[in-house]
């Protein structure tokens, strides 16, 4: 039966309500899926009892005819999200042991939906990173196999905890891109701050949704920066991503920054004309040096929006080069400030020292890893005494005037935006080894922009590079309009070629 | 702008993260290529400009001041590295 991982989690949905396979079966298949697939250290925690038992109670509801949203469907839950009794550590040494006496509010939603568990997915330490190579449980290997590496040569590399030479899945949600686009899991639980859910979609040929800032409640989630963290999606179509929101989303009274809106159907939005939308192409995304099939991708991306009867214009959003550089100075200050709770006095790790502060001083060295270490420092410097007018309340302003410019193009028609999700394919594991950190931040100069508007980005598979790795485009949304994000994006979908993902080579 | 040795010692120890005095100079490199990435902010005039407070336009939900949970010791203290009794141990703070 492990022919059921190869179905879409709509499928898979349709399939449990007509009987053709029980939730248990498909729950089986999908764990001995994650099993045989631990090479790929994806997966940072198994569950298979718990997913066990959720089935059960899903064919019994499937039997009675009480199905409800997600009944029955496998997911995976990235570690950021606190989950009642089992492991939350956002993969940081720091949060060694932690099991959460609650559950997150968008967790809660999918099991109040009938959604499945299968475990907690590998990430960045505290999501900050684009490689997933920050992880205290170590690096995520792709389930796309390098060019010119063999399905042998590539095996004997999984062991090595670094996994160096295969490919990244990107970061920080790298364990829930992988684990989607390995069919481990029929879609998963991701979360994005400056491109954490969109940058791993578009390494892997997976569809990746961050809705709009205040969309889901972020009650629960391990805060790294909270004015730009958001829960999303990562699934394998754009309809899967739609029904995973629908559920995901939604009002939280513990969570002021959750707006009160209802959640609309987003998987009607699928198969909508997109005839007469106006899709607008940014020309400051057009950057100097920017790879030729990057910029072949983007003039696709037009081309079949406007086969689908799009309106396509040229728009200017004149700050979008300051968007990466006051990004890591707010997200950096935000971070040095929810990081502070990690002190060894109420849970995770402790280091004793001579004194409190020396406990302190101790446990966070050992706890944190080197980027998280590094963001801190920074962080606490643009807070201090001094400069917080020069580099925090400046970032902010920035900020303004960024969201400002989207404003403008969306007062004057604008209903979607198209870029490129990433400059570039996946790298290989190890290879950006440069002293400089600002290189692997590069990676989000496409996404960061819609974090500090608070808008909604999905990134799904265009195409392929002259290598075979899959291609990412972005669609940016107007505030609330995720819906037109999922019919403009469907349309892409039935447009681009179909990436095929990897057969299991690790198992 | 830059930092110098003393400031990176100084800003890990108001992180409270230690730092050991041979990695002080490559900190100091990460934290100035972090900082020469930023200095392209100042290209921009942001006078009159207001700092960003909320990224979407809603109001801060209100609710009643009433307690809404509470009498959950166990669960809080549940999860620390030390704790006696529903309270959280630490080192000696007062003499």
């Amino acid at each position: 039966m492990s022919d059921l991982t190869r179905l879409s989690l709509a499928d898979a949905r349709d399939g449990l309500a007509a009987k053709r396979f029980s939730a248990a079966e498909l729950t089986q298949a999908h764990i001995a899926a994650v099993e045989a697939a631990r090479g790929l250290n994806a997966f940072v925690a198994e569950t298979p009892d718990i997913a066990r038992a959720q089935a059960k109670e899903s064919d019994a509801r499937i039997a009675k005819g009480e199905a409800r949203p997600l009944e029955g469907l496998p997911l995976g839950i990235k570690d950021l999200y606190a989950t009642k009794g089992v492991r939350t550590q956002a993969c940081s040494h720091i949060l060694d042991g932690f099991k959460p006496a609650y559950e997150s509010t968008v967790t809660a939603n999918l099991w109040r939906d009938g959604a499945v568990m299968l475990g907690k997915l590998n990430m960045d330490e505290f999501a900050m990173g684009s490689s997933n190579e920050t992880s205290y449980e170590g690096a995520v290997a792709s389930p796309f196999l390098p060019p010119n590496m063999t399905a042998d040569q590539a095996r004997g590399r999984l062991a090595d905890k670094a996994k160096k030479g295969l490919l990244s899945p990107g970061g920080s949600s790298g364990g829930s891109a992988s684990a989607v686009a390995a069919h481990l899991c029929l879609a998963a639980t991701a979360s994005d701050t400056g491109g954490s859910i969109r940058q791993p979609a578009a390494f892997t040929g997976t569809v990746g949704v961050k809705p709009t800032y205040g969309r889901c409640s972020r009650w629960g989630m391990v805060a790294f920066a909270s004015s730009l963290d958001q829960a999303g999606p990562i699934a394998r179509s754009v309809r899967d991503c739609a029904i995973m929101l629908r559920s995901m989303a939604g009002p939280d009274a513990k969570d002021t920054t959750c707006v009160d809106f209802p959640v609309p159907d987003y998987e009607k939005a699928i198969g909508q004309s997109i005839k007469g939308k106006t899709i607008g192409v940014p020309k400051e995304y057009r950057l100097d040096g920017m790879s030729q099939e990057i910029v072949a991708l983007w003039e696709q991306g037009v081309a079949w929006l406007k086969d689908a009867g799009a309106k396509i214009v040229e728009i200017s959003l004149p700050h979008t080069k300051y968007a990466l550089p006051a990004y890591y100075i707010v997200a950096p200050a935000e971070a040095s400030s929810n990081l502070a709770r990690y002190d060894g006095v109420r849970y995770g790790l402790r280091v004793p020292g001579r004194d409190i502060v020396a406990m302190y001083e101790n446990t966070r060295r050992a706890g944190f890893g080197a980027e998280v270490r590094r963001r801190i420092m920074i962080g606490t410097y643009v807070l201090s005494a001094g400069y917080y007018d020069a580099y925090y309340v400046k970032a902010q302003k920035i900020r303004t005037l960024i969201k400002g410019d989207f404003e403008k193009v969306y007062a004057a028609g604008v209903d979607a935006i198209l870029t490129p999700a990433t400059p570039s394919p996946a790298f290989a594991l190890g290879s950006q080894t440069s002293d400089d950190p600002v290189e692997m931040y590069l990676n989000d100069v496409f996404t960061v922009t819609v974090n500090m508007a608070g808008l909604p980005g999905l990134a799904l598979p265009g195409g392929v590079s002259a290598e075979g790795l899959p291609l990412g485009l972005q669609l940016i949304g107007r505030p609330f309009e995720e819906e037109t994000l999922f019919a403009v994006g469907a349309a892409l979908e039935k447009a681009a070629p179909k990436i095929a993902l990897p057969q299991a080579w690790w198992a | 702008m830059s930092v110098d040795q003393a400031t990176v010692r100084r800003i890990a120890h108001l992180a409270r993260i230690a730092v050991k005095e041979e990695e002080v100079a490559h900190l100091q490199g990460e934290v100035n290529a972090i900082l020469a990435f930023v200095e392209q902010l100042n290209e921009l005039n942001v006078d009159g400009v207001e700092p960003m407070t909320s990224v979407v336009p809603i109001r801060m939900k209100m609710r009643d001041d009433v307690v809404t949970d509470g009498e959950m010791a166990e669960k809080v203290t549940g999860s620390a590295p030390v704790s006696d009794e529903h309270f959280f141990v630490v080192p000696k703070v007062v003499e």
